[in-house]
């Protein structure tokens, strides 16, 4: 079963890579689903059967994999803007500061201390990557939409390194998690909508004009 | 059981939650029946004000200290709550004013006038006393700083309560900023304190060395936070427009009791040490001189009536201060009648002002009431038609200036008599006292003179303005506070002996024994009987004059306006106003005051066309001083405001680069 979860894991790796290289905000929403659908299988892959497992697995398989896509989607749709990520920063450079955080995430997680039943686990690595990933999309792309992904790939980095804990967990911070991220969402959605309505555009960086003098 | 639910720590809680929800039912209400509820948390908060009351008299005269602990999950450790004589003692005006305060608000702010902001002003002035009663009984830093925000927030939005106008939100965001950055001075303070005891909680009386490095550290950011919510000079600048621009029984509480406050913290973290070195006596006895004299100094220059009282609060927390600083001087050089008389001072003084200021402000809120304004050049002769007003505004004015036979005469009397003590000692000690006692009768002076002028100017006189002059003397909702406030000030100056006991058992439990001299007595030390002695005396002699008065004008009745000087013609214009009154003195102290003349017009020749002179004393530390300090820093500081870019990328950036930064560290 490990080995099934490490291949999940390098997955959810290359799902990284194809956020960041893609042009195309529809495909990098649904790339993102996928992740999220993989996210909730993993926990039955390591830990023991319980109801508890079981309900996390299908929140997360629901929120992640479709609730959150479909209202990205909509809001897509409605907002009427040109389908494209429009970066700071292009496309080869990101991809190619991702694969150095990768691989600085792998020499990284190297050096934790960490119990010895975790240490051959490739969780670690795949979850400071992914957190990274996040963060290179959040830093680089201009349209509020690609801002609500790079908060999703941050926060489904951090779940990966919830796993590891998920017996430990109680229902209530998971809960909570879930929660957060789904009001998150939402509220990324009113301040889109109130962008586009202001400025006619998606674009964050003209929030600048916001600024105090 | 009877015993259980009458005991002074319940009827302490009870109270406080009463106040904290006196106001709900009010939020909850429809316009139409605002006023019943508002009529409901009157009610509420005079039984919340009730129990406070008689629970701290209770625990003052047969208590013993209780300590609550509430252990919760959060970090810090468990929450302490315990009664003490000290937090007992500064229950009294805390329950006390803000009950009168609401009983006051019902006719002053009434529902049917105000509907917009009685609901919130109502709400945030019961959750204010609650919030001020947890401050006083909480013993670790964590519970402490959740109900030191609570109050101060609680605090802004009852000064902004009429924030439709600018000088209102001014006044409110300025008193924001200040009371922050005293709570800044708290995060110092406890985390050091931490250091000194490894525990969140507070430590027992006495229990720490006043040794240089830490605990003179701690010792100066109590000072600048205590002071700041005091308002001390020069941290008072946010006390004059907050206590102007709040509604008047908002004044009256935050005068009376918020900056006993921070009185209560100084005075609590000093308890923490003994062995005191000089210079900590010697700071707080300066800072309460500096406040003191240029305190009334400013008060005399103002024009707005709340203004005006505001600054004598400073003027005030200026002789609490030097009470305190006697008391510290008294530790140490070991002298017991020193840090008795100066600590009972102080304590007696916290709550006299609390009684006068409140009086006054509350009065100051009558003739505003029926007047329309708070400029003193505009007001005149409102005693005639406001007798009652004009009566127990006199109280307090007699009171606060410290004459006999009301209350300010017995406590400035404690610190008089303990700084002679100290002039006896030898040593720094004594020179510090010996220079402070002058200072301590001009302040008297000068405040007698600033309330000649306001009682002269207001209520005395002919009317200066036909819009202003004063219709309806005050409902009962706002004469029964002032009579309570005013009886307890003429109680006090009457009898001082009656609370001479409890004064000198609160007083104690903060001061440290002095080896061989345990057995000094409050009632020594203070000629108590000869007090009430002159107070009577003096009563009885101004009811003599008063009959004699009545006699001699009876019969022959004739009216003319005042200093109308047998002119023909006499106007109202012709009469002293509140600014030529003052001219003189604060000419003497323009080097403090920089005040502003505006002259307009040309004086010059045989027959001088119109001219005119307008004369204002601005808050010259806040303009002078604070103001152009900020600027600079400001304009120093700008290249870092490029950090602030407004794009939201880049703040993500700084996360990024924070992040990885952290995580390549970790390889060293």
């Amino acid at each position: 079963m490990i080995t099934l979860a490490d291949q999940l894991l390098v997955l959810v790796l290359l799902i990284n890579f194809i956020s960041l290289g893609t042009g195309r905000l529809i495909f990098a929403i649904r790339a993102v689903a996928v992740q999220g659908v993989i996210l909730g299988i993993l926990p039955g892959m390591i830990h023991s059967f319980s109801w508890h497992l079981v309900g996390i697995t299908v929140v997360i398989i629901i929120v992640k994999g479709f609730i959150i896509p479909r209202l990205l989607g909509r809001a897509v749709h409605s907002a009427e803007i040109k389908r494209e990520v429009e970066p700071f920063l292009g496309y080869v450079p990101t991809l190619l500061l991702g694969a150095i955080f990768t691989a600085f995430s792998f020499g990284f997680s190297g050096s934790l201390p960490m119990l010895p039943e975790h240490q051959n686990y490739m969780f670690v690595p795949a979850s400071i990557a992914t957190l990274m990933t996040g963060f290179l999309v959040l830093t680089t792309r201009r349209k509020a939409i690609s801002q609500v992904i790079g908060y999703l790939i941050l926060e489904n980095g951090i779940f990966i390194f919830g796993l590891l804990l998920a017996g430990a967990m109680p229902v209530m911070v998971e809960a909570g998690a879930l929660l957060d991220l789904l009001v998150g969402t939402f509220v990324m959605g009113i301040v889109m909508n109130q962008i586009n309505r202001e400025f006619s555009s998606l674009d964050t960086s003209l929030l600048t004009s916001l600024k105090e003098e | 059981m009877a015993q259980e639910l009458f005991a002074p720590s319940t009827l302490i809680f009870s109270a406080i939650l009463l106040a904290a929800f006196s106001g709900t039912p009010l939020l909850f209400s429809s316009a139409r029946h605002a006023a019943r509820a508002q009529l409901l948390s009157v009610i509420l908060m005079i039984l919340s004000s009730v129990s406070g009351v008689a629970g701290a008299v209770a625990f003052l005269i047969n208590g013993h200290s209780t300590l609550f602990e509430i252990s919760w999950s959060l970090p810090f450790g468990p929450v302490q709550l315990g009664v003490d004589s000290l937090s007992a003692w500064f229950l009294l005006p805390i329950f006390g004013i803000t009950g009168c305060a609401a009983l006051y608000a019902r006719s002053y702010w009434h529902a049917d006038h105000h509907p917009a902001t009685v609901r919130p002003m109502t709400f945030f002035f019961g959750v204010m006393t609650a919030s001020m009663g947890g401050v006083v009984l909480a013993r670790d830093a964590i519970s402490f700083l959740f109900a030191w925000e609570i109050m101060a927030l609680a605090a802004f939005f009852l000064v902004s309560t009429e924030n439709e106008k600018p000088e209102v939100r001014e006044a409110g965001t300025l008193y924001m900023i200040t009371t922050h950055t005293g709570t800044l001075g708290l995060f110092a303070l406890f985390p050091l304190l931490h250091l000194l005891t490894g525990s969140w909680l507070f430590p027992p009386p006495l229990t720490l060395t006043a040794s240089p490095g830490i605990p003179s550290v701690v010792f100066l950011a109590a000072l600048f936070a205590f002071g700041l919510k005091a308002g001390i000079m020069p941290f008072h600048i946010w006390l004059p427009s907050a206590h102007a621009n709040a509604p008047s029984h908002v004044s009256a509480a935050m005068s009376g009791v918020i900056l006993k406050i921070g009185v209560y913290g100084l005075i609590r973290t000093l308890s923490f040490f003994h062995g005191v070195p000089l210079w900590w006596g010697g700071t707080v006895l300066l800072l309460g001189v500096v406040s003191g004299v240029i305190g009334v100094a400013f008060a005399i220059g103002q024009h707005d009536l709340k203004r005006l009282l505001a600054y004598h609060s400073i003027e005030n927390i200026g002789i609490i201060f030097m009470g305190v600083g006697v008391a510290l001087l008294g530790q140490t050089v070991g002298s017991e009648p020193m840090m008795l008389l100066g600590m009972a001072g102080a304590l007696l003084h916290v709550i006299n002002h609390a009684l006068f200021k409140a009086l006054l402000f509350l009065g100051a809120g009558s003739v505003i009431h029926a007047t329309g304004t708070r400029e003193i050049d505009l007001l005149g002769g409102v005693g005639k038609n406001l007798p009652l007003t004009a009566l127990l505004f006199g109280i307090g004015s007699v009171a606060i200036c410290g004459l006999p036979p009301l209350n300010g005469f017995v406590s400035e009397l404690c610190i008089y008599l303990g700084l002679f003590h100290g002039i006896q000692g030898e040593g720094g000690g004594a020179v510090a006292v010996a220079l402070a006692i002058p200072p301590l009768a001009l302040i008297g002076a000068l405040a007698v003179a600033c309330f000649v002028k306001v009682y002269g100017i207001i209520f005395l006189g002919a009317p200066r303005s036909a819009n202003h002059y004063g219709q309806h003397e005050a409902g009962w909702q706002m004469l029964v506070p002032m009579l309570l406030l005013g009886g307890g000030c003429l109680a006090i100056g009457l009898a001082p002996a009656g609370i001479a006991g409890l004064l000198q058992q609160v007083s104690r439990s903060v001061l440290p024994e002095v080896v061989g001299q345990a057995g000094v007595l409050l009632s020594r030390l203070v000629p108590l009987t000869a007090l009430s002695a002159t107070a009577v005396l003096l009563l009885t002699l101004s009811a003599v004059l008063w009959w004699w008065y009545r006699r001699l004008i009876s019969g022959h009745s004739g009216s003319a306006p005042t200093w109308g000087c047998g002119y023909q013609r006499p106007v109202p214009r012709m009469q002293y106003t509140a600014s030529s009154f003052a001219e003189m003195l604060i000419g003497l102290f323009a080097f403090a005051l920089m005040p502003e003349r505006h002259r307009t017009g040309n004086m010059k020749g045989l027959f001088p066309g119109p001219a005119r002179l307008t004369s204002h004393v601005p808050e010259a530390v806040l303009e002078r001083l604070y103001i152009p300090a900020l600027q600079e820093l400001y304009r120093r500081f700008s290249p870092i405001r490029k950090m602030q870019s407004g794009i939201l990328q880049q703040y993500v950036l700084y996360s990024l680069i924070t992040l990885i930064v952290l995580l390549a560290a970790s390889y060293f």
